[in-house]
């Protein structure tokens, strides 16, 4: 079984090994020990500056530092951030088009037992309409790690979404190299496109496996950047195989599967199925249990395949 | 102060409120009565406080004044103007599509704009930052924020001000411009946001009240928040919104509407008068 690390925990390490490199500081509002920007407090205390229990101040101060000329993280719960804060996100950060990388974790419903006031199921669409924001979710450790150094040498108001909930090691960190904006793709296939993000990568590639004992040929794309969407892999995508299927552990209203939908519907229109959480709260539970019960398994993912699939005929 | 000095700011602050007028009866929009609170102290600060060189607007190590209350647009941009940070002709441009005088601050395409702002709470926040910043680069550039009476209901404000002291920000004076007026009429109407020296003094300011048309009682309260150390100062500035226009005087109702022809000509010659 592959090793499994959360990728807050690898944007934690990630800020603590590259703080020796890069002049950068990090903000949090007292969550530390859940977004692991406490590792980097630990090794770097001079760079780290609780903001307390206070969002919406912490992003604009956040601006206010990136003004000067210094980069900075500014982290929470993507609820806070992306939910909480979008005003500010969108006002002092976004329209100045500031250098402010923002690291939200706890995306998604892999919060698990903290429920859905916690449970953050919007960032991607509330992140990826706000003009020039670059908006990146990356897969798994390996991924999440390289994105981070991507993003401390990328200048602008950069949107980076990690989970909660340990994930397995997808890549390898000899080889992995992050192309922001350009799409990944992992398996070619012939009968239907599945184009993933963040943990439902993993998701994709199992579900992947379980087509191919039906006789299916299903392709997976890890789709890590949200914004600039890569349009031209979309297109590629739609023309081979002339089906696609998102998967993403967000609502499927304006995230991964609006973004693919919207390119598809002006490029080459092919039927497009979007696996997520259907426009629903999430609730308190363990993690298995919740993407059971809200249809985000590598059964749910094959099941939208071959309803795609038989959509052409 | 001496009579040269205090007669330049005089005139200066006079010339402020013309390019208030005629920034707001251009568009036939904006906020006359705020930019007409902070007339006095905006002339203070671009002309004796802030350490700024014109030509060289985004230079790093200069002051940086943080217009929280980013609606009084025109009184920065006469500010700007009048300094030489660019053309006043262009304040007849103001609000226009082809103008880079937006309604609210842009950072981005006014040059000596050093923050975007206008939804208010969060000027004084990016402040902070700046704040900050500086103290990690062991710059010794200060940085003013302005904040209005009834902006000061925004929690944000007060988020700030708990960040501002946490941090010890002596490089950071938040002023208040506390002219009694918002939108809807009186702020302690609206929603009473005082007593505001005892709010932030709780905050830990260093606190200094001043008459925001006087300059000597500006000068006093700049110079206090210079020699403060260890905390930040916030500057309470007594004001009168509508400042220097007989009809705009205290009317809530000038808080966001432009005079008309016959308004302003009559507004230009009440501004004119206190020139000779």
């Amino acid at each position: 079984m592959a090793e499994k690390i959360a990728t807050r925990e690898a944007y934690g390490n990630a800020l603590a090994e590259l703080g020796e490199k890069y002049d950068f500081v990090v903000l949090d509002a007292d969550l530390s020990a859940a977004t692991k920007t406490g590792i980097f407090k630990k090794k770097f205390p001079d760079r780290f500056f609780n903001c307390g229990i206070a969002e919406g101040n912490m992003h604009s101060v956040a601006a206010g530092i990136a003004s000067t000329g210094r980069v900075v993280f500014v982290s929470t719960f993507a609820m806070f951030s992306a939910g909480r804060a979008f005003e500010q996100i969108r006002n002092s950060i976004g329209y100045p088009h500031l250098n402010v990388k923002i690291g939200a974790t706890h995306a998604g419903i892999t919060v698990g037992e903290d429920g859905a006031t916690h449970q953050c199921l919007e960032d991607l669409a509330t992140m990826r309409v706000i003009p020039g924001m670059a908006v990146v979710n990356p897969a798994d450790a390996v991924e999440t790690r390289a994105a981070v150094e991507w993003a401390i040498n990328y200048y602008g108001p950069t949107y980076l979404r990690f989970g909660r909930m340990a994930t397995p090691v997808i890549f390898d960190p000899a080889t992995y190299k992050f192309e922001f904006g350009k799409a990944m793709t992992l398996a070619e296939g012939s009968d239907v496109m599945i184009i993933a993000t963040g943990i439902m990568v993993a998701q994709a590639l199992e579900a992947r496996e379980l087509l191919k004992n039906e006789g299916i040929s299903a392709g997976v794309i890890n789709m890590h950047t949200i914004k600039p969407i890569d349009r031209d892999a979309i297109v590629r995508a739609a023309a081979a195989t002339g089906a696609i299927v998102t998967a993403e552990e967000h609502n499927i209203i304006g995230g991964l599967g609006s973004a693919v939908a919207e390119v598809v519907c002006e490029t080459k229109p092919v039927p497009v199925l979007r696996v997520g959480v259907e426009d629903k709260f999430g609730k308190s539970g363990k993690v298995p249990a919740l993407l059971e019960m809200y249809g985000l398994t590598p059964a749910h993912i094959a099941a939208k395949a071959k309803q795609a699939v038989e959509m052409k005929k | 102060m001496e009579q040269e000095k205090l007669e330049f700011l005089k005139r200066t602050t006079a010339n402020i409120r013309l390019g208030i007028l005629e920034a707001t009866y251009s568009a036939a929009s904006g906020h006359p009565g705020g930019s007409l609170s902070i007339a006095e102290i905006l002339a203070y600060l671009y002309f004796e406080e802030m350490n700024i060189d014109p030509k060289n607007p985004k230079w790093e190590d200069r002051d940086r004044l943080v217009l929280s209350k980013g609606h009084t647009t025109p009184a920065l941009y006469a500010a700007l103007a009048e300094r030489g940070f660019f053309p006043r002709e262009e304040l007849k441009k103001f609000r226009q599509a082809d103008s880079y005088l937006e309604g609210h601050p842009d950072m981005k395409g006014t040059p000596g704009v050093d923050m975007t702002t206008g939804s208010l709470g969060l000027g004084i926040s990016a402040a902070c930052g700046m704040a900050l910043a500086g103290k990690i680069a062991g710059k010794s550039y200060r940085v003013y924020a302005i904040v209005g009476d009834g902006e000061a209901e925004e929690g944000q404000v007060w988020e700030a001000s708990m960040f501002a002291n946490h941090y010890k920000l002596d490089n950071l004076c938040v002023i208040l411009d506390w002219n009694g007026l918002q939108i809807d009429g009186r702020v302690t109407d609206v929603m009473n946001p005082t007593p505001f020296d005892k709010k932030f003094e709780a905050f830990g300011y260093n606190v200094v009240m001043v008459d925001a048309h006087d300059f000597n009682s500006i000068e006093s309260g700049f110079a206090a928040a210079r020699a403060c150390r260890g905390r930040p100062t916030a500057i309470i500035a007594v004001s009168t919104k509508g400042k220097g226009v007989s009809f705009m005087e205290n009317q809530a109702s000038w808080h966001g509407s432009a005079p008309n022809a016959e308004q302003y000509a009559q507004a230009v010659a009440e501004i004119k008068a206190t020139l000779n």
